[in-house]
């Protein structure tokens, strides 16, 4: 054991530490970004409305990922699987026990929640690259057991499952999509709020304590153990929550759509978002949905190969990710306003 | 003057749209969103990235089939404006890229997007939005469903057709053979399974005494192979993609088994598979085909043939001419144009499907010499046939007659 705890000492911080106050946005910015986020649906063809619905799911996910990396500095590469948890469960209760969509979000959240605490009992004794490895395995294995032949009667094997869209409750005078969308939005600000409430709160200090050190925040009196499962259950019920709101949103479920490149898309898009800022989440997700579109526009037979060049450029240019764009930002308006 | 001219602009413009809309400007032509008198919008979704990256020659093949026509003056005087996007096979992804193309692009049709998931994924949408979704690239058979989705269409013989056609064989020749298959786990390998069992019927569960699957990103077979010999089984059913069908080839003889080997069409290449194989270990292997391998010296002479080679000198220099998937895509291409000329002036989405639905007898160049095109407002599986084949020397021998076989969905 004294071997681990030296090596734990002398390893350099594996994610960098963020103090708190930097980790959100400022009120006057947060309500403009909100008021963005509500008015332009009105304005825009359903197609996009369903691309802005995807940017919130996604952004909900690499947020999820962001608790867990950026919060209490723990990785994972297995982000995915939790995803596809939230999905299928929210696609076998609303399509095979005709459960209304709403009530499977809770459902899924709960579930995950259990799993990503499950999962994080083992992983306490790993950290770092191995911890990364370990939740990678995770990750190649959810999509072959969601193959499973005993499985398949609510699953739908390899053929997925079809999800109905919802339409807008009460009469509302709105398209599905336009209805999906700002459900989707208070889902998303909710989680968002509660977030930042929760990295502000105790357990959010007690997370960033063992992120920073783990012997100084066990000398603090703080259960390692404990605060490392949860953070591994918060950030798997938020990302099954996201997971189920794609699936409503994507009205279909397979095993194909949940496999590794899904989890280092979160993967990326948190890191382009900037590790440990929450409003980066937005950021990172409209960087994993677009960029592909971009690359492919340029070269359709080497979109791949444009899209590395594309990811090295931004992560050589701002290292830090959107929260650096960010920064230097308010930094440049600070300069302004004093003038 | 200034405020008159403005009037006189204003007022022009307005005759001019008012006889640009009226209908008998138009020669009595009718459009749906995506056509008009000089251009048809083709949609396309294919996996130029990703784990089924090898497909996208498909989408290739294509583009470069209708620059073709278009050089050649387009379909009564409209040009293919042809968009092909990438969905990396996942299909949240091509869900993003139909819904682009239906209602950013706003194209007539979305034309041979591949891959069961992907085209399951999108069916729903496509049917509710009444834009066809026409020879989707994929041999799953529920394409085949008229009544529930009127507005999707297949293209190739089924893998469940084509597992049923070597069940009646196997009934026939070896009605108490033993059988060991070998598929690999997804939908595909699960549907020939399916088709093999219900071919068989009642004697499915004696006749087949070995099952093993295969993942895709499995490095070799081999262990799987030894395990069926060990069934005592003497017929194999041999379900796999190019690269594992030549490593099964090569085992099964290495390791001195010698069943009847039935190997599924979709690796019957002869330039990827069985080449690679060993010609002494491919003889007297049974399959079954409905295109012309560009590999098989038999066709060297053939018509259609020479028109592809032609077809891939000017448009396409750079294609493998191995691949037997740049024989699909030309081929379905030429589907394709078969429907719109059929179509004539009236380029709306229900006379597209209409005009799908009425294919009678349609032959092409690639196609086997007696295999035919057939579709009708009960049948959207268009090509359903195919012929036994079984390797001998250096190239396929076609026995028997060309078999038809449907399965609805």
């Amino acid at each position: 054991m004294s071997a681990a705890v030296e090596e734990v000492v002398t390893e350099a911080p594996a994610v960098e530490a963020v103090p708190k106050r930097a980790m959100t946005l400022g009120t006057g910015t947060s309500l403009t970004v909100l008021a963005l986020l509500v008015v332009a649906p009105l304005f825009v063809k359903n197609f996009i409305i369903f691309q802005m619905t995807m940017l919130l799911v996604y952004g909900l996910a690499v947020l999820a990922l962001n608790i867990l990396t950026g919060g209490s500095g723990q990785f994972s590469l297995g982000q995915s699987a939790f995803y596809a948890i939230g999905a299928y469960t929210s696609a076998i209760l609303m399509e095979q026990y005709n459960v209304n969509y709403v009530l499977t979000l809770p459902v899924s959240g709960a579930l995950c929640f259990a799993a990503g605490f499950l999962f994080g009992q083992p992983a306490l004794r790993l950290s770092g690259v191995y911890l990364a490895l370990a939740t990678f395995a995770l990750a190649t294995a959810m999509p072959q057991l969601l193959k499973l032949n005993f499985l398949e009667p609510w699953t739908g094997g390899v053929q997925g499952l079809v999800v109905t869209k919802p339409d807008a409750p009460f009469g509302l005078p709105m398209s599905q999509d336009m209805w999906l969308y700002y459900f989707t939005l208070v889902i998303t600000i909710a989680i968002y709020i509660a977030s930042v409430n929760l990295l502000r709160s105790r357990s959010g200090r007690a997370f960033m304590a063992i992120r920073d050190n783990e012997i100084a925040a066990s000398a603090m009196g703080i259960d390692v153990a404990l605060y490392k499962t949860l953070a591994f259950g918060v950030s798997a019920g938020i990302t099954g929550v996201a997971g189920s709101l794609g699936a409503i949103v994507v009205q279909f479920v397979a095993p194909d759509s949940y496999t590794i490149t899904l989890a280092i898309a979160l993967f990326l898009g948190m890191v382009v978002g900037g590790v440990g800022w929450l409003p980066g989440s937005i950021v990172g997700s409209a960087f994993i949905i677009f960029v592909p579109n971009i690359a492919e526009s340029i070269s359709k037979g080497l979109s791949g190969a444009v899209f590395g060049v594309l990811l090295f450029l931004v992560i050589f240019a701002v290292p830090h990710g959107a929260r650096q764009v960010a920064i230097v930002c308010q930094q440049a308006l600070a300069k302004y306003k004093r003038r | 003057m200034p405020a008159f001219e403005w009037r006189w602009a204003a007022f022009s413009a307005a005759v001019a749209i008012a006889v640009a809309m009226s209908p008998g400007a138009l020669a009595q032509s009718k459009y749906d969103t995506g056509a008009s008198d000089t251009e048809i919008k083709i949609g396309n979704i294919m996996p130029y990235s990703g784990p089924a990256s090898a497909y996208g020659v498909i989408g290739r093949t294509e583009a470069a089939y209708f620059n073709k026509i278009n050089a050649e003056g387009g379909i009564n005087g409209r040009k293919i404006n042809f968009i092909s996007y990438d969905d990396g096979y996942s299909p949240p992804k091509t869900v993003e890229q139909a819904r682009k193309l239906v209602e950013s692009d706003e194209v007539l049709l979305i034309f041979n997007s591949l891959g069961t998931p992907p085209n399951s994924a999108i069916q729903k949408y496509m049917n509710a939005k009444k834009v066809p979704q026409l020879f989707v690239a994929t041999g799953a058979t529920k394409w085949n469903d008229p009544k529930d989705f009127p507005w999707t269409m297949g293209w190739q013989p089924n893998y469940q057709s084509e597992s049923r056609i070597y069940a009646k064989y196997m009934l026939k020749n070896h009605p108490s053979g033993k059988i060991a298959v070998l598929y690999q786990n997804d939908d595909y390998g699960k549907d020939y399974l399916k088709g093999l069992k219900d071919g068989l019927g009642a004697k499915a569960s004696s006749m087949i005494v070995a099952e093993e699957s295969y993942e895709t990103t499995e490095p070799t077979i081999d262990s799987h192979i030894v395990t069926l010999k060990a069934s005592g089984a003497d017929i194999f059913f041999n379900v796999t993609t190019p690269k594992f069908a030549a490593q099964a080839i090569r085992k099964v003889a290495e390791i001195g088994w010698k069943p009847v080997h039935f190997l599924n069409n979709v690796s019957v290449s002869i330039g990827s598979v069985m080449k690679p194989a060993g010609f002494e270990n491919d003889q007297g292997i049974i399959s079954s085909a409905y295109l012309k391998d560009p590999t098989d010296p038999q066709w060297k002479d053939d018509a259609g043939m020479k028109e592809w080679n032609a077809f891939l000198d000017k448009y396409f220099p750079d294609a493998n001419r191995s691949d037997i998937n740049v024989v699909y895509g030309y081929t379905v291409a030429q589907g394709l144009v078969h429907v719109l000329k059929a179509c004539g002036n009236d380029l709306t989405r229900a006379n597209v499907m209409k005009q799908a639905a009425n294919i009678r007898d349609l032959e092409l160049g690639m196609f086997l010499p007696g295999v035919k095109v057939n579709t009708s407002p009960t049948d959207f599986a268009p090509i359903s046939q195919l012929q036994l084949e079984r390797f001998k020397g250096d190239s396929w021998e076609r026995f028997g007659d060309v078999i038809s076989s449907d399965v609805g969905g």
